[in-house]
């Protein structure tokens, strides 16, 4: 009987045949992380006239097994901004507790020295949206460089020093870029057509109401669960705005759903019509 | 030993004969003449205000705050030697931060007294360093809310098995302050510095105890408290510096903050009407005496 660590809750060998442990690593070079285990998909975001509003799912996928059904992935930082994690979540994880450190480090200092005495509230910190985006944009390139890349592709929505409304991405390679609005992962295909149908440009967004970016996000979050397999019908939804600071919701549920059109859809799988 | 007293002083971790540690009563020396710290515990916060001497017409108006954030949901405030007060801050963010990396979840306002009474008991004990020359208040408000931990899944069983049990009251303000032997006790009202006699009497008529109090009420009584203790050395010129936190559903939303300009103005406005009030009464009893 082998008693070493490897073979413990193993299949025995005389039985099963030989074990296949070339994925532990003996010899050779260090492996990072080669692929995400549990993953989270599409992040969406949308600009409008004062704010910015985003949205993602609450499943945490293992493969194509819908493992976790209770996953909020957008998380608030700073009070004016939040975050949304598609990828890798024990990445995501990971994330949130390094940016909470950040922003409670960040916090410190504008209660113990201040830029200006005019400055009368410490709420807003020096902490913002458009910060947070190149703090990450930095970490994930720089982890990149290392070959220990964080498997994620973020959004970041909020408020720019100039308290305008901000959206920008940063994918695992800590490639950074911003536009009106954004999707990552299948909703960059499916998701983000509908969006620039309302706002391709920075001056259509800058029209568009709250009321009318909700909408559009989750009649995109609608497509999204119909034609992506790895998403769930019960999402977030934050609202980024300068007077109402961050909105989260976690507990939003797909509404009118249709799958009338599914019908007219032929040629997939074992249809043979 | 003549030259140098009895020498029971020299050292720390050494007994008087009659029981007791003379460094440490040195350091409660220092705290004595450092500006006026007190703290308010009410219903539904805390308040944090200090008494901060100008020491020069030069530096910076409301620059240099003597209140500092541990963490989201606590402030500190000291009198005393202000370096020290830096490096009790330094040490409770680290502890702080060291407790959520543990326990992923925010450090309670009851460990962290316990955590840094600890701290200001290990200077009392060795010969290689001297105690702190500062009393420090404590303030924070755990939160009431179920606080995630990260990684959980799911919500859990909203009551019964899985340790939830309905109606229980969770959190809510918390006020230490901390000497410099490391005693440490929970407090309603805390005043320490130049003018904690009459800041405590001032205090002690607020029947904290009762709960009565509001946040707002509590920021007004500890501008109040603040100018009734600097009353006593008119000479020096002072800023006042506050802080405060609330509940969930408070105006801090269970963060420590500065609180505002405006608020902040108006306490101070109405601190120093009170104080000319009082002097008026003062007057006339002594008018009336004078008729009599």
């Amino acid at each position: 009987m082998d008693h070493r660590p490897q073979a413990w809750g193993r299949p025995r060998d005389d039985v099963y045949g030989a074990y296949d442990n070339s994925y532990l690593q003996s010899s050779g070079p260090k492996q990072a992380t080669q692929s995400p285990i549990v993953t989270g998909t599409s992040v969406i975001a949308l600009k409008f006239k004062d704010g910015v509003v985003m949205a993602a799912d609450n499943l945490a996928s293992y493969g194509s097994l819908a493992r976790f059904t209770d996953v909020p992935r957008l998380r608030s930082f700073a009070s004016t901004s939040v975050v949304g994690f598609g990828g890798d979540v024990s990445d995501m994880q990971y994330l949130n507790r390094h940016l909470t450190d950040l922003s409670i480090d960040e916090a410190y200092s504008s209660s113990t020295t201040t830029t200006s005495p005019q400055d009368s509230s410490s709420t807003t910190g020096t902490l913002n949206a458009a910060n947070l985006h190149k703090y990450l944009q930095k970490l994930l390139y720089s982890r990149r460089n290392n070959f220990d890349p964080l498997w994620n592709q973020v959004l970041v929505a909020g408020l720019d020093s100039s308290e305008r409304p901000f959206l920008a991405s940063v994918d695992m390679r800590g490639t950074a870029f911003t536009s009106p609005s954004l999707a990552t992962g299948f909703g960059a295909a499916l998701a983000q057509p509908i969006m620039r149908r309302y706002a391709e440009t920075e001056e259509q967004a800058a029209r568009l109401t709250r009321e009318e970016a909700v909408a559009v996000v989750k009649e995109c979050m609608k497509v999204l669960f119909y034609r992506d397999a790895r998403s769930l019908d019960r999402y977030s939804l934050a609202v980024v705005t300068k007077e109402g600071g961050v909105e989260i919701s976690e507990d939003e549920t797909l509404e009118k759903q249709s799958w009338a059109f599914a019908e007219r859809i032929k040629g997939y799988g074992t249809q043979t019509v | 030993m003549t030259s140098i007293g009895t020498g029971y002083d020299l050292a720390n971790s050494i007994f008087s004969p009659d029981g007791r540690n003379f460094q440490v009563e040195y350091a409660v020396k220092a705290v004595e003449n450092g500006g006026t710290s007190i703290g308010i515990r009410c219903k539904d916060g805390v308040v944090l205000a200090v008494e901060k001497v100008i020491t020069s017409k030069l530096l910076k108006p409301g620059a240099n705050k003597r209140i500092a954030t541990v963490d989201r949901h606590l402030g500190v405030v000291y009198s005393g030697m202000v370096p020290d007060g830096r490096h009790f801050v330094d040490r409770a963010r680290d502890e702080a931060r060291g407790w959520r990396e543990t326990f992923k979840t925010p450090i309670g306002t009851a460990d962290l007294a316990s955590r840094m009474g600890g701290y200001l008991q290990a200077h009392t004990l060795y010969q290689y360093v001297r105690p702190f020359g500062i009393t420090a208040i404590v303030a924070g408000y755990d939160s009431e809310l179920e606080t995630p931990v990260e990684g959980e899944v799911g919500k859990g069983p909203s009551v019964g098995a899985g340790g939830k049990v309905t109606g229980k009251k969770h959190g809510g303000p918390f006020l230490y302050m901390i000497e410099p032997s490391g005693l440490y006790w929970g407090y309603y009202g805390a005043a320490t510095g130049k003018g904690r006699q009459s800041a405590k009497a001032e205090l002690e008529k607020l029947d904290l105890a009762a709960g009565e109090l509001s946040l707002e009420q509590a920021v007004k009584e500890a501008a109040r408290i603040i100018y009734v203790a600097h009353d006593d050395n008119k000479d020096k010129e002072f800023e006042l510096e506050m802080s405060w936190i609330s509940g969930a559903d408070g105006p801090t939303k269970g963060r420590h903050e500065e609180v505002p300009k405006a608020i902040r103005e108006e306490a101070e406005r109405l601190a120093k009407k009170a104080l000319e009030g009082d002097d008026d009464e003062e007057e006339k009893k002594d008018d009336d005496k004078m008729e009599e």
